[in-house]
């Protein structure tokens, strides 16, 4: 193997790993926005349903 | 040395609901119901009471002195906690704890308190009139009410050290700590346009050091009231913290906040950071900075971000454990575990912050509002995304969001459980908890340190219990095996 074929080689190799790496990224980004999802629709679910009722009726007197 | 940093956490729920929708009315039935449904009809006792009195030894004209309210619903608990009404919440009042993760237990004992409160209050009101409580700080309209922390501090610690030590970490910690808010309520907190704060509470603070907890509240609060023998204590009381649904939240800002305090008895203050020329600026803006990049300035010159004080008060705080050990604040075990939780979620909130969803409020809660606001496009501050901040410290298991967005847990249910009916073992408040467990009959009213019994005949007996560190099961647990009544327990104590 010549040094350029050898350089040519790491090359690549280093090439490959940073891609898997993105693809593992982008696997836990995937994931993430999953479960984001889920959570989202589990908050939707139970969350008040007149929101800006629930919100304006919610007066409090000043404590410490 | 250190003293044994005894601390604890006084929390004031948020409440809707109730007959006429009054707020003292409501939180009057929340208190008698769990009264009712417990032993817990021993009154408080006011005698020792004197918020008024100020650390720094002058009354400034401004400073009025709090009122108590006595006639207001007040009992003890068996695990030695204080459940009342004041200024028109529901307040539970912590036991006295050894170290932060007990802490941590006994505030989630409280909100379990509150939840069973709840359940019996409900049970006898029209649906249309029920109750609920909220875990939280304000109610999004510029009204304001409490999460404070109480920490044991030696007397020989003079307070403008307290004040020049403390600073620092009280006006940062909320980058790991603060609850989150959608919005703001206040003039500086409208002018400065944040759509999402790191604090609930932040706003709120308009002096550096003072008296008041209801106006003009201070990032340092001079009451001087330290329920103990008041030659040897203060009571730090710690007014500016947000109300933690995640128990690791709750847990590393005690820890933090009593390693730091031991490290200041230990070492002095000149170690600490030097404090921002403009502490209360700084309390505002670096609440209203989600990004942690905002700088402020100290007196040389130089700038920090919160992110920045926190980094170097982790330092400060972990060389002392190096050096000293953290005896005074925990186990060796637990001291690392602070320590450790304290740096992932400082380093998380900066370079990863989903890693920290898990353990930081306001991590948590930007993240399903968020999520929330491009589902459906909302406007930022939309009434929906209020709904979410509010119910997110909702009380009641079926309809709180912090239950659901997977906060990590430190205790188990079951000792939770146990924590809202037995008292911790290793501060006075073991001796306060027995006393009530066993003879309810006999006491007439308890408070932080002393109870009275009617034991039948004579005058009333008033037991002292002026050291925070004693009253402990090692020091105590013998003579209530040895003494089955309350005649021959305050015999005991007289001989």
């Amino acid at each position: 193997m010549t040094e350029q074929e050898r350089i040519q080689k790491q090359r690549t190799e280093r090439t490959h790993e940073e891609s898997e790496d993105v693809s593992i990224v982008a696997k836990k980004g995937e994931q993430l926005k999953g479960e984001l999802d889920d959570l989202l629709d589990e908050i939707d679910a139970v969350l008040e349903e007149n929101a800006e009722e629930f919100v304006r009726n919610y007066v409090q007197k000043g404590g410490q | 040395m250190a003293i044994a940093k005894i601390l604890g956490i006084e929390t004031e729920y948020g409440v809707a609901g109730g007959p006429d929708f009054d707020p003292t009315t409501a939180s009057s039935i929340i208190v008698n119901a769990y009264a009712q449904q417990g032993r817990t009809r021993i009154t408080w006792d006011f005698n020792d009471e004197s918020p008024g009195t100020d650390a720094r030894g002058i009354l400034g004209l401004g400073a009025l002195a709090p009122m108590i309210e006595t006639h207001l619903a007040n009992t003890v608990l068996t695990n030695g906690a204080r459940l009342y009404v004041d200024h028109a919440h529901p307040e539970y009042s912590s036991p006295e704890c050894d170290t932060p993760a007990q802490a941590t237990l006994y505030d989630q004992a409280g909100e379990e308190v509150m939840r069973r409160a709840l359940q019996v209050a409900n049970e006898t009101l029209p649906p249309e009139l029920a109750i609920s409580l909220y875990k939280n700080n304000s109610d999004g309209k510029g009204n304001s009410y409490g999460t404070h922390e109480n920490y044991l501090v030696s007397r020989k610690v003079d307070f403008s050290d307290v004040v020049r030590a403390m600073v620092p970490h009280f006006v940062s910690r909320q980058v790991i700590v603060g609850a989150g808010k959608v919005g703001t309520e206040t003039k500086i907190g409208e002018a400065s346009r944040a759509d999402f704060q790191l604090s609930a509470r932040a706003e709120f603070f308009e002096e550096i050091v003072g008296l008041e907890t209801t106006l003009k509240r201070p990032i340092i609060n001079t009451r001087d009231e330290p329920h103990s023998d008041a030659e040897r204590f203060r009571r730090l009381h710690v007014i500016c913290g947000d109300a933690n649904m995640s128990p690791v939240a709750t847990f590393v800002k005690l820890g933090s906040t009593a390693l730091l305090l031991a490290a200041l008895e230990d070492g002095g203050a000149s170690q600490f950071p030097t404090p921002p020329t403009r502490p209360v600026r700084a309390i505002h803006e670096f609440s209203f900075d989600t990004t942690l990049r905002h700088a402020v300035a100290d007196d040389s010159g130089l700038t920090r971000s919160a992110w920045d004080y926190q980094d170097e008060l982790w330092l400060l705080a972990h060389r002392y454990v190096e050096r000293h050990g953290g005896a005074a604040v925990a186990s060796p075990e637990e001291t690392r575990q602070i320590l450790e939780q304290w740096r992932e979620m400082l380093d998380g909130v900066r370079d990863h912050p989903d890693d920290v969803a898990d353990r930081v409020d306001w991590v948590a809660k930007k993240r399903i509002v968020e999520g929330f606001q491009s589902r459906y496009d909302l406007p930022s501050r939309d009434a929906k995304l209020r709904a979410i901040d509010l119910q997110y410290h909702d009380v009641r298991r079926d309809k709180s969001l912090a239950q659901r967005v997977g906060l990590r847990q430190m205790a188990s249910d079951e000792d939770i459980r146990n924590g809202v009916l037995r008292a911790p073992e290793g501060t006075r408040a073991y001796f306060r908890g027995e006393c009530v467990t066993r003879f309810p009959d006999d006491i007439v009213s308890a408070n932080w340190d002393s109870i009275v019994f009617d034991v039948g005949h004579g005058p009333l007996q008033r037991i002292p219990m002026m050291d925070p560190t004693r009253g402990t099961r090692e020091l105590t647990g013998s003579l209530f095996e040895q003494n089955s009544t309350a005649i021959a327990l305050v015999a005991a104590l007289n001989g």
